[in-house]
């Protein structure tokens, strides 16, 4: 790695291969860091590698990630795999540890295109072995081309849990049961919003599909599944819900042995990166996640970058097309592209990108994740799984008079641990808010620190 | 419980996992073959002793931390098996705490 560059993209999904396919192509020197052992991001993971049996069961769309790797594998500029990122900053300094060595390099142009994560889905029991994200179980086949066996249940809301569902049946996996959070009337409520759809009809064919191979392989199918928990004692052994019948009758009590459940709740963007940028983020009450501030290009300030679903959940079509922008806006900015070509290829890619994205506030309507599974319903329930801090803990320390999250985190060791609050600290903020009454924007989330991840002074050193 | 898709892969990566040889596909990560050699857990938590396994398996979770090859701390989600390769339950915090700093 060099100590500076024209350009440096970290991540190597759809939005930073586009982006560094695009820079490069008009001229621009890039570097790509990626902290997996293959491009691809999390849609194309490991895509350039899978076996034919895999790309059977993940079908086209996966397949065509295999293009996009290709044309990336061959871009032009450097790229480093299983390279982490642990430091970021306002002036675009980079810390990148691989193979235990420690590198600084200074980015004359920074694009974070480091993609989204799972939403936590924090219920009884969530922590127990034998409950993974449903993400996990995709990136368990993608990665590692293994598929549960035994008592398997999905449970929660959002595409991607029924786009798993569909992929294990096709891959001969037996599912006993998928429980549906979605509450009810979702899909009626969130009509209005399907309007400025309509251009994105092909998404709405794809679920219908999604749920008619589903429905074909008669799976039981639980509907606006509430009160979920996992239950057992070092493992999950059973689950239980409610759940409402065609009828609308509600049915309490229903209990399943599993051994493995799958949760899912929608992905949220991961934004740390772009936070130690000191890149602004909102709230965004729709996706019900923090969202980083940014214009169509992904710019957040001049020379700063987030791109693609790090900045907002868009998919990984709208998340190639912005990386292309991107990557043509950096190209621009560096006088690499005549105006000309500039005005002609920007307009044709922003109106790709509108086209991609109508289809959004639909989804993002039908799928916000029901309070209920937001916050934890019971006292008990761990919200954050490194220090093991209960809802409790949270809300004595709030009634003690502890002032946003950042006060109860110093109280309760909430977000402490190793992950650093990747998973419990919108839990944090949303009961904080409920408790004080106050908006999510104004309560705030978890300040970021370095480094991003674990690393000893020793590495340090090293630099 | 977790099994390998594909009947083509060869188990060819022989891994010590907490002192006894196992027999797993290349190319796997070590959360994986965790997985489907079926261990209870791979680690036991620093506050209370409460058994996990790995949650997100996409490195952001941190619940795979796990003592490989002698350095604990390690996220086997991120982690690729190697022939040879030791690999040991992470029992509360390690001896090897990671140190931080404020930047
Ligand atoms: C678990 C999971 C599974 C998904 N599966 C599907 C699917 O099957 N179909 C679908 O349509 N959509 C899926 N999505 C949504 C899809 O991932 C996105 O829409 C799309 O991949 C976004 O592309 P991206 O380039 O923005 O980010 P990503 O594809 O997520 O790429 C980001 C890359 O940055 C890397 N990275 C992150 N942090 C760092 C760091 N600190 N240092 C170095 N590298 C870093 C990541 O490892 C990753 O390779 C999934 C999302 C998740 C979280
Ligand atoms: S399982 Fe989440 S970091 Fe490894």
């Amino acid at each position: 790695m060099k100590p500076s560059y024209e350009l440096l993209i970290i991540g190597a999904g759809p939005a930073g291969m586009s982006a560094a396919c695009e820079a490069a192509r008009n001229g621009v020197a890039v570097c790509v860091i990626d902290d997996q052992p293959e491009p691809g991001g999390q849609i194309y993971r490991n895509a350039s590698r899978a076996t034919d049996k895999q790309n059977q069961v993940l079908g086209k769309d996966y397949q065509q990630g295999k293009n996009l790797v290709d044309d990336f594998k061959s871009y032009g500029g450097e790229y480093y795999a299983n390279a982490s990122v642990w430091h970021v900053d306002a002036n675009n300094q980079v810390g990148v540890i691989k193979a235990g060595k420690n590198y600084f390099i200074s980015a004359k142009n920074l694009v974070i295109a480091s993609g989204a994560q799972e939403r936590a889905m924090p219920i009884p029991g969530w922590q127990l072995p034998g409950v993974m994200y449903a993400g996990a179980g995709q990136i368990l086949f993608k990665g590692s081309g293994i598929v549960p066996t035994g008592e398997l249940v999905l449970a929660g809301t959002g595409p991607l849990l029924l786009l798993l569902a569909s992929q294990y049946l096709h891959a001969g996996v037996k599912i006993k049961a998928i429980l549906d959070t979605t509450p009810k009337g979702r899909i009626v409520k969130s009509l209005d919003k399907l309007f400025s759809g309509v251009q994105g009809y092909e998404y709405l064919i794809k679920g219908a599909s999604l749920l008619r191979h589903i429905k074909a392989a008669k799976v039981p199918y639980y509907k606006h599944v509430e009160g979920l928990c996992a239950v057992g004692v070092e493992r999950v052994e059973k689950v239980s819900f409610a759940s409402a019948t065609k009828a609308g009758r509600k049915v309490a009590n229903i209990s399943l042995d599993v051994d493995t459940l799958l949760l899912h709740q929608g992905i949220i963007p991961n934004t740390r990166l772009a936070r130690a940028a000191q890149c602004e983020t909102t709230w965004d009450a729709q996706q019900s996640c923090w969202i980083v501030a940014t214009n169509e290009y992904g710019l957040c300030r001049q020379n700063t970058y987030v791109v693609g679903d790090a900045a907002r959940v868009m998919g990984a079509v709208a998340s190639r097309i912005q990386g292309r922008l991107c990557g043509l806006h950096v190209a621009q900015s560096l006088t690499k592209v005549d105006s000309h070509s500039w005005q002609v290829w920007h307009k044709d890619l922003l109106k790709k990108l509108r086209k991609e994205n109508a289809i959004r506030p639909f989804l993002d309507a039908v799928y916000q994740p029901a309070d209920a599974y937001l916050i934890p319903q019971q006292d008990d329930v761990i919200v954050c799984r490194c220090e093991e801090v209960t809802l409790s803990d949270i809300q004595d320390a709030v009634r003690l008079g502890c002032q946003g999250p950042n006060q109860v985190k110093s109280y309760t060791r909430c977000g402490m641990g190793p992950c650093q609050g990747t998973q419990c600290s919108n839990t944090l903020s949303h009961i904080v808010a409920k408790q004080s009454n106050m908006p999510m924007a104004q309560v705030g989330e978890l300040r970021v620190r370095s480094p991003l991840s674990p690393i000893t002074l020793g590495q340090i050193a090293d630099l | 419980m977790f099994k390998v898709l594909d009947d083509n892969h060869e188990f060819d990566t022989q891994i010590s996992f907490d002192g006894k040889d196992h027999l797993v596909p290349s190319n796997i990560t070590v959360a994986a073959a965790a997985l489907l050699i079926g261990v209870k857990s791979i680690r036991e938590t620093p506050v209370t002793g409460a058994k996990r396994m790995p949650l997100c398996m996409m490195g952001v979770c941190y619940e795979c931390l796990m003592k490989i090859d002698g350095v604990g701390n390690q996220r086997s989600c991120q982690t690729l098996v190697r022939q040879g390769m030791v690999i040991e339950r992470q029992i509360g915090a390690t001896e090897v705490e990671a140190e931080y700093y404020e930047a």
